[in-house]
């Protein structure tokens, strides 16, 4: 038998997992409860977590730039972009919120790009009415990022950096209790016993080969919750964002911001044709332009103008670019061209998109401010997630809350650019201040099993014991391919099948795998570790695909390719079944409240009279 | 595809070697994706730190061939053909693992930093600032924290410095809150005292080295080097200072 006696121990009321926008914010908040004591964990050193990729900016209706916004057009814009299948409450408080969020973070020292008038100043994106998005250049992540750490350092909150968590511990009643972590420079294990627990621990996108997302985006916390009985809902929905790098090679997947849509580039075929006027959805048609000379007379401003198609919603766009490649008119190396520099004069594109101007150059020698870039599809998001309660960010588990990537429902099957860095602030404070209530209510800290905590060391310090095994980096990228040629962009029943057969094969593989060298800062271990994780994300993303039999925002079905309608009553969730095996089911969704189905169903002209209206009271 | 040759260092900071490794080499290739070509194929348990493989989160910073890096953004070709590529660990921090560093110093200067204190007088819809207000303050705050600047600063090189300086980095970030139109804290006597602006002798090699191309010494160091001196020290000596720390520029 281990002996666990030795092993550091340590407790909190609140202990967040993850340290980007949503980990960060969820500290910060809980920490502003009293006597509640924090503790924030991260597997990077702080600051470098995924958010600091983060380009665009983040979308709230401040009506800084076009006073006609307000809370019901984002909500509505919001609910169109995910093809209604949002969760409705969750919109609404982002909606609702972000503008004063935006405003918190201005206040601990974030510097926003101004207006004329010296207010933030707000650009456009893809389906935003209105130019809705508080920015800095292209680098608003780095900016969000740097804000709260700098403010959260001065909170008190307890900042474990470079430590894995490894499983949830519950007490006997099944509540949360607690957490294993290990820290990886040493590779020495560290319980933490707490009242409750946020996840915050982004999303998966490792699972795809082409993808924007970095190494640590293994889908711990979807792989942790559902292995503590927490429910994963709408694993279908993986946004592969229109515009990645995909020359050359190495930097494949890499992020180009829609911001160099925003600011008006174009999206142009081998045949030189700019071909999104081609693939104009019916249900945006009516605000959308139609002509070149539409779209360029919105660019300088005309308020009368609707908006390019290139700015129509990520999924739109990234099926467009595919299928120009697949009929033969893509691009030299497989994608769309990006231009920029018949748009913009080179000092705008420099100050607009400085580090898409930096990346170009330096990864792919090539200048944006004279040559169209290459672009096309690379998975970016997961709208799908651990599932939540709208209000209070808990999950299915007692203790245990998720939010940012993490959790699902908010985006739908699509989201909008921009609504990420708002729905980090928003349900990251929400579920800061919601764990910190659930704590106070608990008397005691409830009480962790030592066997559970010993079963969960001795998974992970086998894979080191082992005289021989499965290397953890070819599984890993076996895996990668697998969810990239059969449940990729555009998906059919016989190929997700095909993915399922090989995730169950690596799965058992995974069951020898070794990673070589001593526990001390190992990547082989640490990779090993995290593929436990992708298997069950992997594994939900391609049984829920299979089993929503219709094409529906970001997820595409050939052998369906329209949405259908008895589909909208329903989600698709997954659990751990009693045998340990994965249960995939759809559940019936919830009746929307009257109100906001009103919003969202409105015409755009009913609706900007009656904010005229309300604006005027 | 060409085979290169590697030279990277194993070990910790006690005890270590350069061991050498072959990578086949592909177009467009960056050091940092033949780090992880011989980390997944040859040496499983090479430690390094990266995180967004595009030069914006600063984990990637190494020396290769002798100079600080982001191996995220070096690209195979530049690279001279004909030698091994040597990769090392940041020099003026302790070793933890192979070419990962512990980079705790820094996080400890930063918490010694008075946050960000915004005037109470902002309006309803935030606060009010012209970019052109701004412009200089989003320059400092384009740092991405990689640590180059403060590797390669020889006061903190020259270890027994990292008790008296902060670094290029934490000026850079001092100097984005003192420039702060709406921050009201004040921070000059601890620029003075505590993050030790005295120190750098303006060589500027932290510019020179900065992946972001903030102008570390011009726009950030010697700005506060001015607010201290006009604080702290009577017209005439500021009168000399200045002329001193010119006519020293110029012979260098």
């Amino acid at each position: 038998m281990l002996d666990i006696s030795g092993i550091k121990r340590l407790q909190f009321d609140v202990l967040v997992i993850g340290a980007g926008g949503a980990g960060l914010s969820a500290a910060i908040s809980a920490s502003q409860e009293e006597g509640i004591r924090v503790g924030l964990v991260c597997k990077s050193l702080l600051g470098k977590a995924h958010t600091v990729m983060a380009e665009g900016g983040m979308a709230a209706a401040l009506g800084n730039v076009d006073n006609r916004d307000d809370w019901k057009i984002h909500f509505r814009d919001t609910m169109r972009g995910g093809k209604m299948l949002n969760n409705w409450k969750m919109a609404e408080i982002h909606a609702k919120n972000a503008p004063e969020r935006v405003r918190e973070l201005e206040h601990w020292g974030a510097v926003f790009d101004r207006t004329k008038e010296g207010l933030i100043n707000q650009r456009n994106f893809g389906g935003h009415r209105y130019p809705r998005l508080a920015h800095v250049g292209d680098r608003t992540g780095l900016e969000m990022i740097r804000t709260l750490q700098d403010h959260g350092i001065h909170q008190g909150i307890d900042i474990h950096m470079e430590c894995t968590a490894l499983d949830v511990l519950k007490d006997s009643s099944g509540k949360v209790s607690g957490i294993v972590c290990m820290y990886r420079e040493t590779g020495e294990f560290i319980i933490f016993e707490t009242k409750s627990l946020i996840f915050a621990t982004g999303g998966a996108g490792k699972s795809w080969e082409v993808t924007s997302n970095s190494w640590e985006y293994t889908g711990d916390g979807y792989g942790m919750a559902y292995e503590a009985g927490a429910e994963l809902i709408d694993m279908e929905f993986n946004q592969f964002h229109p515009t990645g790098m995909v020359w050359p090679p190495s930097v494949k997947g890499i992020l180009v911001t829609e911001g160099v849509r925003g600011e008006g580039g174009i999206l142009k075929n081998s045949e030189g044709k700019r071909f999104m006027f081609d693939y104009i959805p019916e249900k945006f048609a009516n605000e959308t332009a139609d002509t070149e000379e539409e779209a360029a007379r919105w660019l300088k401003g005309d308020k009368s103008a609707r908006r390019p198609p290139e700015l129509l919603t990520r999924d739109v766009v990234a099926r467009a670019i595919n299928t120009e490649v697949k009929a033969g008119r893509g691009s030299l190396h497989g994608g769309a061209y990006l231009d920029i520099a018949s748009q913009r004069s080179a000092d705008d594109i420099k100050r607009k998109l400085p580090s898409m101007y930096h990346q170009f150059k330096v990864l792919a020698e090539l200048d944006i401010t004279k040559e169209p870039m290459e672009v096309g599809p690379t998975c970016h998001y997961f709208m799908g997630g651990i599932k939540v309660d709208a209000e209070t960010s808990m999950t299915t588990v007692e203790g245990l809350f998720a939010c940012g990537e993490a959790a699902g429902g908010m985006h739908g099957a699509n989201r909008l650019g921009g609504n990420s860095l708002s729905d980090l602030l928003v349900f990251g404070n929400i579920s800061g201040v919601q764990a910190a209530r659930y704590s106070k209510k608990l008397k005691s800290m409830p009480k962790s099993n030592d066997d559970d905590i010993i079963k969960i060391i001795q998974g992970a310090t086998s894979i080191l014991n082992r005289e021989k095994g499965n290397n953890p980096y070819l599984i890993h990228e076996d895996l990668q391919k697998n969810m990239q040629y059969n449940v990729g962009i555009i998906r059919t029943r016989k190929e997700i099948e095909d993915g399922i057969e090989k995730i169950d094969n690596l799965k058992s593989q995974f069951k020898d795998v070794k990673a070589a060298g001593t526990s001390q800062f190992n990547p082989g271990w640490h990779e090993a570790l995290a593929l436990r994780n992708l298997l069950i994300s992997s594994e939900a993303v391609a049984k829920s695909a299979l089993l929503r039999e219709e094409s529906r925002g970001a997820h595409t079905r050939e052998d369906f390719p329209s949405e259908r309608k008895e589909w909208l009553e329903y989600n698709i969730i997954n659990r751990k079944g009693k045998k340990g095996e994965m249960e995939t089911v759809k559940v019936k969704r919830s009746q929307p409240d009257p109100e906001l189905k009103r919003i969202a169903d409105s015409s755009i002209e009913d609706l900007e009279k009656e904010v005229k209206l309300d604006h005027q009271k | 595809m060409a085979e290169r040759d590697f030279k990277i260092y194993r070990g910790d900071d006690e005890r270590g070697e350069l061991v050498s490794y072959k990578c086949e080499v592909s177009e467009g290739m960056v050091v940092l994706d033949a780090i992880h070509r011989i980390q997944a194929d040859q040496a499983n348990d090479l430690a390094c730190r990266w995180n967004c493989k595009a030069g914006k989160c600063g984990s990637c910073s190494v020396e290769i061939n002798g100079k600080p890096r982001l191996a995220c953004m070096t690209r195979m070709n530049e690279l001279d053909e004909d030698k091994a590529v040597v990769i090392t660990p940041l020099k003026s921090f302790p070793v933890i693992k192979d070419i990962v560093t512990d980079v705790s110093w820094n996080y400890e200067q930063n918490q010694k930093i008075k946050p960000f204190s915004p005037s109470k007088k902002d309006t309803e819809k935030g606060f009010v600032m012209m970019q052109k207000d701004v412009d200089r303050v989003q320059h400092f705050r384009k740092c991405i924290e990689c640590y180059l600047c403060q590797n390669m600063c020889h006061v903190i090189r020259d270890n027994e410095g990292k008790d008296k300086f902060a670094g290029p980095r934490f000026m850079t970030r001092l100097a984005s809150l003192e420039m702060h139109p709406m921050d009201r804290a004040d921070r000059i006597e601890e620029i003075k005292d505590v993050h030790g602006s005295g120190m750098c002798n303006i060589t500027r090699c932290c510019t020179e080295v900065c992946p972001e191309e903030i102008q570390i010494t011009d726009d950030a160091i010697i700005p506060l080097k001015e607010r201290v001196v006009d604080r702290f020290y009577d017209p005439v000596m500021m009168l000399f200072r200045k002329l001193f720390g010119k006519k020293k520029e110029t012979t260098n």
